[in-house]
């Protein structure tokens, strides 16, 4: 546990407006993530879970609290300030996976470097270790709409991890994807973080991701419930 | 370039739609070459016309001469400057005597406008060489009209007219002169109620011996000395009403021009709002991804006006042989076009000149680049976590 905090949220609270009144989304969250950790939001449609993503994203600012990632207070934070902060260090996986579909399965993954100045040689390398990761190098020049479901998640987990950023965001990440898939992504996504020591945070409720995770975090109705770390055996 | 590489894919992956636009945009694009191609062509071969038939390089004007008004022409006649004679001498310049005349075809009357010309002149191209004088019959006027005037006045080669005038003394006077010849010309100005008779004839005529109201010069004459009050006029003041009509029409091109590229940007409008809000899920992984706003307004940008780039290359495609056969062919006028007072041929031969073509091209890619951004700062406004949930903005 001598890892550092690179998440920390201090009673961050996130209102929606809806009609004349607002609806708290988010609670008081207090919550720390350290480096390397393999960790899961876990609840019911409705809890919170994708907003509180979306605010250790930087894709949201909270309405009240404050929210620290990788030293970063979210709130103070420019467009492009958070900008470069999602594209350095974060890396967003979707439950829709999101590839771009004109592009091929080696340009969606290049895609997240070329808005980093990576010279050429470097960038292929990266794509193609990157490609590698995922079991998907040998379809580098396939569209997204020739693979499957599985398949374009690898892609995404792909281009999420490229940039080697500190953070990755995996936003229900199987429940568009059968339970072989399911396994193998979340497999694939423990292997990464133990060999490139990246944090995860997942939001799901599904069981079969949920026994892969170190740390187990309820959320119900906006407030965290429990929070479980798993014993190291 | 990034901007550039995905506006590419992303149009030639979008299909039907985007060729749709392009191929409309294509068809402004080329009407436009076309429409100003045949006014600059018009407006070259008018000003050529008008130039050789009527202007020359130049004239040099009687002081009381005014061609707007018919009543200066009784007075305004003299002796030729000398500086101006010996430009006549070397063929460099042609003497031009003007009196008001009443013409009696058939039993009409025609209020005329009699001109002497030098038959050896070659600075216009009146036939003047045609009018040759009958040396035994002192009474015989060989004259030249166009074929606007000889359609109107109901006159033919060989036909005989009495014409009445008044001389230096203001005395009328009255003789029959015949048509030796019907010229065809694109200048309606020096045909329509004229008649071009021999210099000395007419100066014999009406006493107004060594005279002229006007001379015009050609283009080896330069700009001669202004004598006696006879002052000297350039080509950019005598092409002005010319230039005036062409601004004109080139006006009404402009709206022809806006209008059409008007229907092709509003495609390019709507394909542009249409898809913002259709891919604004794609919009929201772009900013997750850690694009700017800023870019991603630009990603949207350059795919709209990319549109603007690929009609160009499609105009140029179809347009190019389309534009270059109608050079080639010439555009009929219709016979009656010239009623509008302008010199205009049976044919036009359009012209594409370089700057035309760069200024539509401009045009074409700027009016695209504007209505492609307009849509797109709603990218700006919009939440990057509604755009990727695609709430409908
Ligand atoms: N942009 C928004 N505007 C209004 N309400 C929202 C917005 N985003 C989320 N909510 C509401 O906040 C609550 C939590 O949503 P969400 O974080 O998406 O839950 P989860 O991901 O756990 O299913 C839901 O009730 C949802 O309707
Ligand atoms: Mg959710």
């Amino acid at each position: 546990m001598d890892n550092p905090i690179i998440v920390t949220l201090e009673k961050v609270t996130k209102r929606f407006p809806a009609g004349k009144t607002e609806f708290t989304a988010l609670n008081k969250i207090e919550l720390t993530f350290r480096k390397g950790e393999f960790s899961g939001l876990v609840g019911p449609s409705g809890s919170g879970k994708t907003t509180l993503l979306n605010i250790i994203g930087s894709l949201d600012c909270p309405s009240e609290g404050v929210a620290t990632v990788l030293g970063k207070n979210i709130s103070s934070l420019s467009h492009k300030e958070s900008a470069e902060l999602r594209n350095y260090g974060i890396g967003f996986i979707f439950q829709t996976y999101n590839l771009l579909p004109v592009y091929s399965v080696y340009d969606n993954v290049e895609f997240a470097l070329l808005l980093q100045k990576i010279s050429a040689p470097k960038r292929r390398k990266a794509v193609m270790d990157a490609l590698e990761w995922v079991g998907l190098a040998d379809r580098a020049k396939s569209r997204p709409s020739t693979l499957s479901g599985g398949e374009c998640q690898r892609v995404a987990i792909a281009r999420a991890m490229v940039k080697r950023p500190a953070l990755v965001l995996a936003d229900e990440p199987s429940a568009n994807l059968d339970s072989q898939n399911s396994h193998m992504i979340v497999q694939t996504m423990k292997r990464l973080n133990r060999e490139l020591n990246t944090t995860f945070i997942f939001s799901t409720h599904d069981e079969k991701v949920m026994q892969y995770l170190d740390r187990i975090i309820y959320l119900k109705d906006g407030m965290v419930e429990r929070d479980e770390r798993k014993s190291e055996d | 370039m990034l901007e550039l590489k995905l506006a590419f894919k992303n149009l030639f992956g979008s299909g039907l739609r985007t060729w749709l636009n392009v191929t409309v945009l294509s068809i402004a694009f080329v009407i436009i070459l076309f429409y100003n191609g045949m006014l600059d062509g018009w407006n070259m071969q008018a000003q050529r016309d008008t130039i050789e038939w009527e202007i020359g390089s130049g004239q040099v004007w009687h002081p009381d001469y005014d061609p707007y008004d018919p009543y200066t022409f009784a007075d305004s006649h003299s002796k030729i400057p000398s500086t101006i004679s010996s430009l006549i001498e070397r063929g460099d310049a042609a003497a031009i005597l003007l009196t008001q005349a009443t013409a009696y075809p058939g039993g009409r009357m025609i209020n005329t406008l009699i001109k002497g010309v030098d038959p050896n002149q070659k600075v216009l191209k009146i036939p003047s060489a045609l009018l040759i004088e009958d040396n035994s019959d002192p009474e015989y006027i060989p004259a030249v009209i166009g074929s606007r005037f000889a359609k109107s006045a109901h006159l033919k080669e060989g036909d005989r007219v009495l014409v009445r005038w008044r001389d230096a003394n203001g005395t009328f006077d009255a003789r029959e002169i015949t048509i030796v010849s019907v010229f065809r010309t694109n200048v309606p100005t020096v045909d329509l109620n004229q008649i071009f008779i021999p210099l000395e004839k007419l100066r014999e005529m009406t006493s107004m011996f060594d005279e002229a109201t006007l001379i015009v010069l050609s283009d080896m004459a330069g700009v001669p000395v202004q004598q006696d009050g006879w002052s000297y006029k350039n080509q950019d003041y005598l092409l002005k009403d010319l230039k005036d009509i062409m601004a004109a029409k080139k006006g009404g091109s402009f709206v022809i021009s806006g209008l059409l590229l008007a229907i092709a940007l509003l495609a390019i409008f709507d394909t542009q709002v249409l898809s913002i809000f259709r891919r604004q899920k794609e919009i929201g992984t772009y900013i997750a991804l850690g694009m700017t706003r800023k870019k991603v307004v630009g990603i949207f940008t350059i795919e709209g006006t990319t549109h603007s780039i690929l009609a160009i290359l499609l105009g140029m495609a179809w347009g190019v042989p389309f534009l270059m056969l109608l050079q080639k062919t010439g555009i009929p006028m219709p016979s009656n076009a010239d009623q509008a007072g302008i010199a205009i041929a049976d044919k036009i031969t359009p012209y594409y000149g370089a700057g035309m073509i760069l200024t539509s091209v401009i045009l074409v890619v700027l009016s695209s680049l504007v209505v492609s951004y307009i849509p797109t700062r709603k990218i700006s406004g919009m939440k990057p976590t509604d755009a990727l949930r695609g709430k409908i903005v």
